[in-house]
This record gives C-alpha cells, structure tokens and sequence, in this order.
C-alpha cells in the first residue's frame, strides 16, 4: 500500500481550512500537542504540519492566483529517514507513512535539513520533530465511520481539493484523479519521489479585464474629492 | 542556513584536532619531525582536548540532548552516526598510541606505528563523515558537492600542521620541514576553498517553477500564509548581506590562509619562534572560522523556494 494525498490547486481557494483542521486533530494526537507560541502576542507561531502559500503564475494579463497547501510529502525515496542518526525517523512498510517516533528524536534537526517540502518542524517545547502522520490514528479507526477514516484536512476541506487514497491500487480514487488530470510531483529532479501529487488547474477560457467601462465625469470628480480631503 | 555557533565551533576545534593527531602520528612514524615524548604528549593531549570540546559544543544545538546516545546505531545509513561511531572509535587507538609512544619513549615501533596509523584512518574517516553530513544534502546545492567533504579534509590537516609546527617552536625544535608541510597544506586548502567559490557561483538544480510545478511561466510569491516567522523561516531563511559575505571570503583567505602561511616561511627563514606561530595559529583559527560561517551562511537551502527566492 502507498497512502497518500492527492491536491487540486484548480480547487484550493486559500481558506486554510486543512491547516486549522490538522492542527486540531494532531494537537490532541499521537504526536500532539503542536505548540503554538506566543499565541496571543505580536509574532504568533507555532508548530503545523500544513502550510498554505500563494503564488502569482504568469504574467498580466495572463496571471493566475494559485494557493499552495503543502504537507508532508511521504516519499518513496525518503532523505529525511535515512539521514536520521537516531532511528526516530521511520518509513512504514505496509503502508508507507513516514513518522516521528517521540521517544527517540534528540531534536538535531537533521531531517528538516533533508525534507526539500518543508514538511518537518521542532517543537521548542518537546525538543522533537513534529510532522505530518496523515492522520494514522484516524484512518485506521474502526470505530468511525467508513467515510470518516480519512485524513483530517481532507475530510475539513470545504472545496473538496484534497483526495487521499492509495497509489498502489490502479483503481483508486487518487490513482484515477492523476491519470485523468495529469497530476504531477513537487521538484522530480531531486530524486525524493514524493507520493503526494499535485493536480495543475484545469485550461479554462481567459476571463477579460481590461474592458471594465471607463470611469464617469462624476466619479473622477468624486475620485478627485477624496484625494483632496483630509481626514 | 542559520549559522550555528556550536556547529562552527565543532567542526572546527575538531577537525583541528583530528588534523593535528594525524600529523603528529605521521610525523612520529615517518620521522620528518623531530617528536619525542613531551611533544608527542603535548601535542596529542591539546589534539583530544580540541576534538572534547568540539564534539561537546556540537550536542548545545541538539533539542533533546537525552536521546543523543542513541546517535550511533544507524551507522548503515545516516553520516551523522557515522561520525559520532568514528569519534568514540578514534579515542582508544588515540591513547593507545599515547602510552605506546611514552612507554617506548618515541622510537620507532611496530605495533605502536600500527595502532598510530590506525588512529589516523579513523581520524581521517571523522572528519570525511563530518564533511559528508553536509555533502549528502540533495536540499543544499551549494554543500552538495564532493568538494565539501575535500574541503573539511584539507583545512582540518592545514590546522592541524600549522598547531603541530607552533609545537614544535615552542620545544625549541627544528620545524623546517613540518612547516614546509604546513604551508603546503593551507595552498591546498586555499586552493580548494577559492575552486568552491567559483563553483558556487553558477546556479544548478531546483527553481521556484521546479518547486511549484509551473514551468512554463513566471511564479511569484503572493503569501507565505504565515504574520510571523516559522521554524521554517528561522532555520532556513537566513539570509546575510552581499557586502558582508564578500569581506568575509577577503577574511578567509587572508586571516585564515595567506598570513600564517607567511608567518611559517619567516619561521623557515630563520625566525623560529613560538610566539610567531601562536600568532599564525590565532589568524588562522579567525580565518577558519569566518570560512565555516560562510559555509553555513551562504547555504541555501530549497525550502526558500517555497517562500519566493527564484534560485537556490
């Protein structure tokens, strides 16, 4: 089995969603808490397993806004388990996840320094790794729901661009969604053959904007006002 | 890459160490220097007090220093327990050779040349696995070369030969030849150093479209997602100043290189003195270490693709 996720960047809009979702369940988890610092303070941070950025593809008038939500890869070709000294850093061979063992991380940071997703990231508190388990203690939960043994950041997303499955079955839903949409790997070229796959927006028809109407007498007066006036 | 002062630090008081020890024992061995007991002592005792330290500043930046014993059992794929097995490896053939060089009142012995030399293989072998802890790094374009662990190799034996002659000044001994040597080296180690900037210089490897998967267009960053840093952000987002890492290389070889180079072929011109050696150790050792904050600070690591560089 090779578990894992499959993300539509034509579908993500941004919400974060994942993020808050996963930082809930596994705060409570297997390798909880994930620490939040200085949480009510200027500079609030803290340890998440989801990060979402955003990114201008193209230039005008043919840009596009694409949101970028990244998690832990679990690569096939995995670095960051081989570089680990200690042996805390495990890669499951039934079913492919890569996990943190809390017990024997001394917190060298090492793996973080071989994960090219930046997937990984210490806990200050704890002095261990912290990354994402894809929700292990849920999927295999017997005591949910069928449909509920998924990740937390799927099951939240409210767009529906996250799928997770298995890449080993030809059939899965996350294998068919691939095939038909071209999904593809983060940086191929650097050998880690992430499981994860990412699947391009669809070609869609160019929305035009440079025809809005030109501004009216009353509105560049209004416009000119405005610029005026102190307030 | 976020310059650690504990990294620093380490690897370079050990790999002077490790240099030192080796020296020493080739120059016992071979006899191109004149080492009898209370050099041989000295020399070795400094050298295992240089690799101590080193290998005890390098556990500060560990978070969970309690786990660290368990850093040596997965020698099979991970050069970081590569080092640390080498490490505590090094340390009974080095006092072994001690007693066997005092007992036998450093004259040339058999079994005391063996168990010498095989002191320097796993010394040598530190100081690679330290260099390849850095080398392996597919994250890191500029560390990923075999020039790194060249590098660690060359500069660990050019301080260590550069303390071995400031040694034997201070022991009123001839240090012609060891200085010889010791000039030899640091060219070497100059030589190397200057290939690796000009190496670095030319962009390979991961783009920010490679990163994102949009080749065929122009990305930029619109939003990390975050208000404030991340662990992300601190661990890989350093970024110094050009002006600042240009002195630096002048620094490097200047301090680190070119002065106690110089200062060894005044020695060899007839001025044989140990406090001119302590002086080239004392330049050298702030040339070294400006040399691994660059190292550290010019690293780029392809996480900071993701937060809106073009190019690592």
């Amino acid at each position: 089995m090779k578990l894992g996720l499959v993300i539509d960047l034509d579908v993500c809009v941004g919400c974060h969603g994942c993020a808050v979702s996963c930082k809930q369940w596994n705060t409570s988890g297997m390798t909880g808490a994930l620490t939040d610092y200085n949480p009510y303070g200027q500079d609030p941070s803290g340890v998440w397993f989801n990060r979402i950025r955003s990114y201008e593809v193209g230039d005008y008038p043919n840009n596009k806004t694409i949101n970028f939500p990244m998690s832990c890869m679990h690569c096939e070709q995995a670095d960051c388990v081989d570089v680990c000294p200690t042996g805390a850093s495990y890669k499951r061979v039934e079913d492919g996840i890569v996990l943190v063992d809390q017990d024997k991380c001394m917190g060298c940071n090492y793996c973080s320094w071989a994960c090219p997703y930046g997937a990984r990231e210490l806990d200050r508190s704890t002095g261990t790794m912290k990354k994402c388990t894809l929700c292990l203690d849920r999927i295999y939960d017997e005591r949910l729901e069928e449909v509920d043994r998924q990740p937390s950041c799927v099951i939240t997303c409210p767009a529906h661009a996250r799928h997770f499955g298995d890449f080993d079955d030809p059939d899965s839903n996350v294998s068919k969604l691939v095939r038909e949409r071209g999904g593809y790997q983060l940086m191929p070229e650097l050998g880690y053959s992430p499981t994860n796959r990412y699947l391009p927006p669809r070609v869609t028809r160019l929305i035009p904007t440079e025809d809005v109407s030109k501004k009216s007498l009353i509105s560049s007066v209004k416009e000119w006002v405005n610029k005026m006036v102190e307030r | 890459m976020h310059p650690a002062f504990s990294v620093i630090g380490f690897t370079v008081a050990s790999g002077a160490g490790y240099g030192l020890f080796i020296l020493l024992v080739l120059a016992e061995v071979y006899g191109f220097a004149d080492i009898d007991v209370p050099v041989a002592l000295s020399s070795g005792l400094l050298a295992l007090v240089l690799i101590s330290g080193g290998l005890l500043s390098s556990t500060l930046h560990l978070a969970n220093p309690k786990n660290a014993w368990r850093a040596f059992f997965r020698f099979r794929t991970s050069w970081l327990s590569r080092e640390g097995v080498f490490a505590v490896l090094f340390y009974p053939a080095a006092l072994l050779y001690l007693i066997g060089v005092y007992v036998n009142d450093a004259q040339p012995n058999g079994l005391v040349s063996f168990v010498g030399l095989s002191a320097v293989v796993i010394a040598l072998a530190t100081v690679f696995s330290t260099g390849m802890i850095y080398g392996c790094l597919k994250t890191i374009r500029q560390w990923n070369t075999a020039l790194t662990p060249t590098n660690y190799i060359l500069l660990a034996l050019a301080t260590g030969s550069v303390l071995l002659v400031m040694i034997l000044a201070f022991a009123d001994k001839d240090i012609n030849a060891m200085a010889g040597i010791a000039i030899a080296l640091l060219a070497l180690g100059a030589i190397a150093k200057a290939i690796y900037y000009f190496w670095v210089r030319t962009v390979t490897g991961p783009t920010i479209n490679t990163a994102t998967g949009f080749t065929r267009a122009k990305v930029r960053l619109l939003d990390t997602g975050h208000t404030a840093g991340t662990f992300l952000t601190q661990e890989f987002g350093y970024q110094a100043p050009m002006s600042l890492l240009t002195q630096l290389r002048v620094v490097v070889f200047a301090l680190g290189f070119a002065v106690p180079a110089a200062l060894l072929a005044f020695m060899i011109l007839g001025l044989p003195s140990g406090l001119v050696a302590l002086v080239g150790v004392v330049a050298m050792f702030a040339g070294i270490a400006a040399e691994r904050w660059l190292f550290f600070a010019e690293a780029r690591h392809v996480i900071n693709l993701y937060h809106g560089a073009q190019h690592t």
